[in-house]
C-alpha cells in the first residue's frame, strides 16, 4: 500500500493546474501570460533557432496559426536563444521558405519560462529545451501537455486536433473517441447510477453498445 | 520594446492603437476596433501607459496629451 504521494518535479505543471505566470521578453515585446486571460493558448519550446527540424515545425505551426485563431487560440514558441537570434531567424524562414511567421517567441536565456514548464529534459540536452507543447485554456489552466524529443519534429494536425477535442468536451459536457475528428460521434459521460443506466439505454439519441458506452451526434 | 522605441518614438501598432482611442476604451473594444489580437493590446497598452501616453480609469484607457502628440 502506497503512504504518501510523489510530488511533482519542481517547475512541472500537470494537467489541471493552473499556468505558472510569468513576464517573458518576445518578439513582440514583453508579455505576460496574463495578457492571454479570455484566449486559450498553445505554449510550445523548440530545440533552438535556425535549426532543420525547428524550421519545418515553424513553417508547421505558422500554416495552422489562422485556424487556431479561429479556435480563439493563440500561440506562443519558446526556446533558450536572443531575441535578435529569434528575429533573424523569423526573416529567414520568411526569406527562404516563403512562410511568415506572425507569432511571438519567447527569448528564454535565463531558462526561466523553461524551468518553470520543464521543458528541459536534462537526460537530452541541459542547455536546449525539448519539444514540449502546453495546452492552456481560456482560463488559463494548463489542459493537455505534449512532449517530443529533439529528433523528432511534432505533427500540427494532432495538435488541431487535440484542441478541437478538448472545446468540443467543454461545450457539450462529453468526451472523444480514439481518433476522433470534428464531427464524428462523441462519447457520452458514463451513468453513475442503475437509475441513469436504465434511462440511458432508452434514449433515443444515444447510439449504445451497452449501458456505459452509447455514443452521440453534437454540433 | 513592442511599441515605444529607445528614442522615443512609437511603432506603427502602438500608433495605430493611440488613433484608435478616440474615448475610453477598454482593451476587448480596442482590439475589435484595430484588429489586433487582444493579448498584444493588453501588453502594447501596459507598454504605453508606463511611457505616459496613455492612462486608465476603471480599466478603460484614454490617450494623454503626451500620447496624442505622437499621432
Amino acid at each position: 500500500m502506497m503512504d504518501s504521494i510523489t510530488p511533482a518535479p519542481a517547475g512541472m505543471p500537470r494537467i489541471g493546474d493552473p499556468a505558472p505566470a510569468f513576464e517573458a521578453v518576445t518578439t513582440h515585446g514583453v508579455l505576460k501570460l496574463e495578457d492571454f486571460k479570455g484566449s486559450w493558448l498553445v505554449l510550445f519550446s523548440h530545440p533552438a533557432d535556425f535549426t532543420p527540424v525547428c524550421t519545418t515545425e515553424f513553417i508547421g505551426f505558422a500554416e495552422i496559426h489562422p485556424k487556431l485563431r479561429e479556435m480563439n487560440v493563440e500561440l506562443m514558441g519558446l526556446s533558450i536563444d536572443s531575441v535578435y537570434s529569434h528575429i533573424a531567424w523569423a526573416r529567414n524562414v520568411e526569406e527562404k521558405m516563403g512562410k511568415k511567421i506572425t507569432f511571438p517567441i519567447i527569448a528564454d536565456l535565463n531558462k526561466e519560462v523553461a524551468t518553470l514548464y520543464g521543458m528541459i529534459m536534462p537526460g537530452e540536452s541541459k542547455t536546449e529545451t525539448s519539444r514540449a507543447v502546453f495546452v492552456i485554456d481560456d482560463k488559463q489552466v494548463v489542459r493537455a501537455i505534449i512532449y517530443y524529443p529533439l529528433s523528432t519534429g511534432r505533427n500540427m494536425d494532432e495538435i488541431l486536433r487535440l484542441i478541437q477535442a478538448l472545446q468540443t468536451a467543454d461545450k457539450h459536457g462529453v468526451a472523444t473517441p480514439a481518433n476522433w475528428r470534428p464531427g464524428d460521434k462523441v462519447i457520452m459521460p458514463p451513468p453513475k447510477t442503475q437509475e441513469a443506466a436504465e434511462e440511458r439505454v432508452k434514449d433515443k439519441a444515444a447510439e449504445c453498445k451497452d449501458w456505459y458506452f452509447c455514443k452521440k451526434s453534437v454540433k | 520594446m513592442a511599441c515605444v522605441n529607445a528614442d522615443g518614438t512609437i511603432t506603427p501598432t502602438a500608433k495605430a492603437l493611440l488613433q484608435s482611442l478616440q474615448g475610453p476604451l477598454g482593451p476587448e473594444e480596442i482590439a475589435a476596433r484595430t484588429g489586433a489580437p487582444l493579448f498584444r493590446v493588453r501588453a502594447s497598452l501596459r507598454e504605453l501607459q508606463a511611457a505616459g501616453f496613455v492612462a486608465e480609469s476603471g480599466g478603460r484607457f484614454v490617450t494623454t496629451d503626451a500620447g496624442r502628440a505622437k499621432t
